[in-house]
């Protein structure tokens, strides 16, 4: 755990990063603030579409155009400003002190070398090895992944390698050089189960080993339950909540966090139906006024239309952004529909 | 006669062809493999290749392989116009010349104009093309446009064009000019193939992982369009060879008396009712060559297809 007097490794202050097509500006995520800690799990939860992976990308700045971060937005890392770099300490900093893994491993890898050429080709890039050094570097990665046979496997194209392996050696070029911080943008969603969890397992195994901080990024509560220790929920391009991740799923205060919550199957569960948060994400274009979340809220009151709530200290290290914080009392009365009148989708 | 030469030659083809044929038996992950296997196990692209491998052996080794010169007149009335015989398999023409010989030399020139003609092509073409898929934007626009205008020109009447005023071309200019008004295809196909891997994950991740411009384009983008590449290369060298036999049949590509098969047609073109060997030969030597490459680059197209590669 982090001592409370340690300082961030990542501080993330006011990110905004829009896009910006013809006559329309997509605000896709919208004055984002946060930290991570050293040696610390952090979970990034939300819909499709709320910005969780345009905050990645943003954070190593691979935002290409027309999207922009924009000017007002800070990131620092290990105490520099990652805004302010040219484009050789950026790459320096990338798969080297930040890693980065993504979502499909089958897409991710390059079918025309073997898969230890790849992993290799890291450490070649940033110049800290010569080719016999980086190859053998490589194999012991792909061991250190729980690749059973590396040697072998390295010989071998992706093409030839499961999902889950491909995935492992993902996070082995990943951690080739021992990043600081490593971005894990649904590490998990397009593999079975089983695997997810060996995946998620194999995480936690060497964030202990390397003493590295992950950002884990998903739509998958039970993912965040099982790895993170503090919890970011996202929603329309903004934080609506944080909190460590016990108080978030013993007392989420956020009324999106609540739905993600009663969306979730659970052991022992008796409900024939999951219950589901009517409507969907609106359009970056046009983010609703007030409260992002108000046509989609069961509490929302005149005054979630109008104002937008400031992140509420709820305990803690917990923060809400919801004006419940300041009128707890109407919690005790939902109304049945959104304002859209969007019925439950089933 | 040349007898040894030319059992050599049958021999060395023999051999490269087993070579193709083994290569493709290695159990090998590797997509190049993959692909060669797919060819070879594809017989009337393997034959295609035979032919083509026969074709160049017997190209290179011309000199030996050639029972006469190609060029010299042994006797202008006794020797000329002869029909085929077992001293000349495909008789002689006007000028007493063995058209089999000059048909041998005529590969070579044929041949390594052609293949030049596409090395310039295709470097010309992937770079251009490359460059405007991954630059993109504007500047692809731009280039694409020019492109567009470009195709807008008659190739053959611009080549006619520039070597009728030029004349005689060196053959070095001929096949620059060939190569230089042929890359617009190449330049199509990768320019829309960058486009495309540009956006694939393994290329984000590559830069999540600090390769640069110039590192995701030689690892990740070229060596993901070569296929195409590698087809429209086998496909381009049947149309460079029409070319080239075209403009010389014209008169105004391989000049007299180098032997192309091209100008050889036009050497019996006048008697071909009467005289039919002098121009048949040097056409079949074409379109059996023309051929075996259209079906080499199907077959090429089949086995390097990428969407039976992944899986």
């Amino acid at each position: 755990m982090t001592s409370p007097a340690s300082a961030p490794l990542l501080k993330v202050r006011e990110l905004s990063t829009w896009f910006h097509t013809g006559r329309t500006v997509a605000r896709a995520v919208d004055s984002v603030s946060f930290d991570v800690m050293p040696h610390e799990t952090v979970g990034l939860v939300g819909e499709s579409g709320c910005g969780k992976s345009v905050t990645s990308l943003s954070i190593l700045r691979l935002i290409e155009r027309p999207g922009r971060i924009e000017p007002g937005s800070r990131i620092e890392f290990e105490g520099r400003d990652l805004l302010s770099l040219d484009d050789r300490a950026i790459r320096d900093i990338r798969g080297n002190r930040i890693s980065m893994i993504f979502q499909e491993p089958m897409t991710s890898l390059n079918p025309v070398f073997t898969v230890g050429d790849q992993i290799a080709e890291v450490a070649r890039v940033h110049g800290t090895a010569s080719r016999h050094e980086a190859r053998e570097r490589a194999v012991d990665m792909l061991q250190q992944v729980g690749v059973p046979a590396p040697a072998e496997r390295a010989r071998e194209y992706p093409h030839q390698l499961s999902g889950g392996l491909r995935q492992r050696a993902m996070i082995a070029m990943a951690l080739m050089m021992h990043p600081a911080l490593l971005i894990a943008d649904e590490p998990t969603t397009a593999l079975d189960v089983t695997i997810q969890a060996q995946i998620l397992e194999l995480l936690a195994e060497l964030q202990e080993r390397v003493g590295m901080s992950i950002l884990l990024i998903t739509h998958d509560l039970g993912v965040i339950a099982e790895s993170a220790s503090r919890v970011l929920v996202m929603y329309a391009g903004q934080i609506v909540e944080e909190a460590p991740v016990r108080m978030l799923f013993a007392a989420a205060h956020h009324p999106y966090t609540e739905g993600l919550l009663s969306a979730m199957p659970r052991m022992g569960d008796r409900r024939e139906r999951l219950t589901v948060i009517p409507g969907t994400v609106p359009s970056p274009t046009e983010w609703p006024a007030g409260c992002r979340f108000h046509d989609r809220c069961a509490y929302a009151w005149d005054r979630c239309r109008v104002e937008t709530p400031p992140l509420y200290q709820i305990g803690t290290g917990h923060v809400s952004r919801c004006h419940l914080a300041a009128e707890p009392a109407r919690r005790q009365f939902p109304h049945a529909a959104a304002a859209g009148g969007a019925a439950p989708a089933s | 006669m040349h007898t040894l030469v030319w059992i050599a030659a049958a021999v060395l083809t023999t051999l490269i062809c087993g070579a193709v044929a083994r290569a493709g038996d290695a159990d090998s992950g590797s997509p190049w493999r993959v692909a060669l296997t797919r060819l070879r196990d594809n017989h009337v692209a393997f034959l295609a290749l035979c032919v083509i491998v026969g074709l160049l052996v017997m190209a290179v080794l011309a000199p030996w392989l050639a029972p006469y010169s190609p060029i010299a007149q042994p006797d202008i009335v006794r020797l000329k116009n002869l029909p085929p015989s077992l001293a000349h398999p495909f008789g002689t023409d006007f000028a007493s010349r063995d058209v089999f010989s000059r048909a041998l030399y005529g590969a070579r020139v044929s041949l390594s104009v052609a293949l030049l003609a596409i090395v310039v092509s295709a470097s010309v073409g992937t770079a251009y093309g490359a460059i405007a898929g991954y630059v993109g934007g504007n500047v692809d626009t731009i280039m694409m446009r020019l492109i567009d205008a470009a195709l807008s020109v008659p190739r053959i009447l611009l080549l006619i064009a520039v070597l009728a005023l030029w004349a005689p071309v060196p053959l070095p200019v001929l096949i620059l000019l060939l190569g230089l008004t042929g890359w617009f295809g190449v330049s199509r196909v990768v320019r829309a193939q960058v486009l495309s891997l540009r956006e694939r994950d393994m290329v984000v991740a590559a830069r999540a992982l600090g390769a640069s411009d110039r590192q995701i384009l030689w690892r990740h983008i070229l060596p993901n369009v070569l296929s195409p590449v590698i087809v429209s290369i086998t496909l381009g060298i049947a149309n460079v060879l029409i070319v080239e036999a075209g403009l010389s049949y014209l008169g105004v590509g391989v000049r007299p008396p180098a032997a192309s098969w091209g100008n050889m047609i036009l050497d019996g073109a006048d008697e071909i009712a009467s005289l039919w060997w002098i121009s048949t030969f040097p056409g079949l030597a074409i379109v059996i060559t023309v051929m075996a490459f259209n079906l080499l680059g199907d077959g090429l197209r089949d086995a390097l297809d990428p969407r039976q590669v992944d899986g």
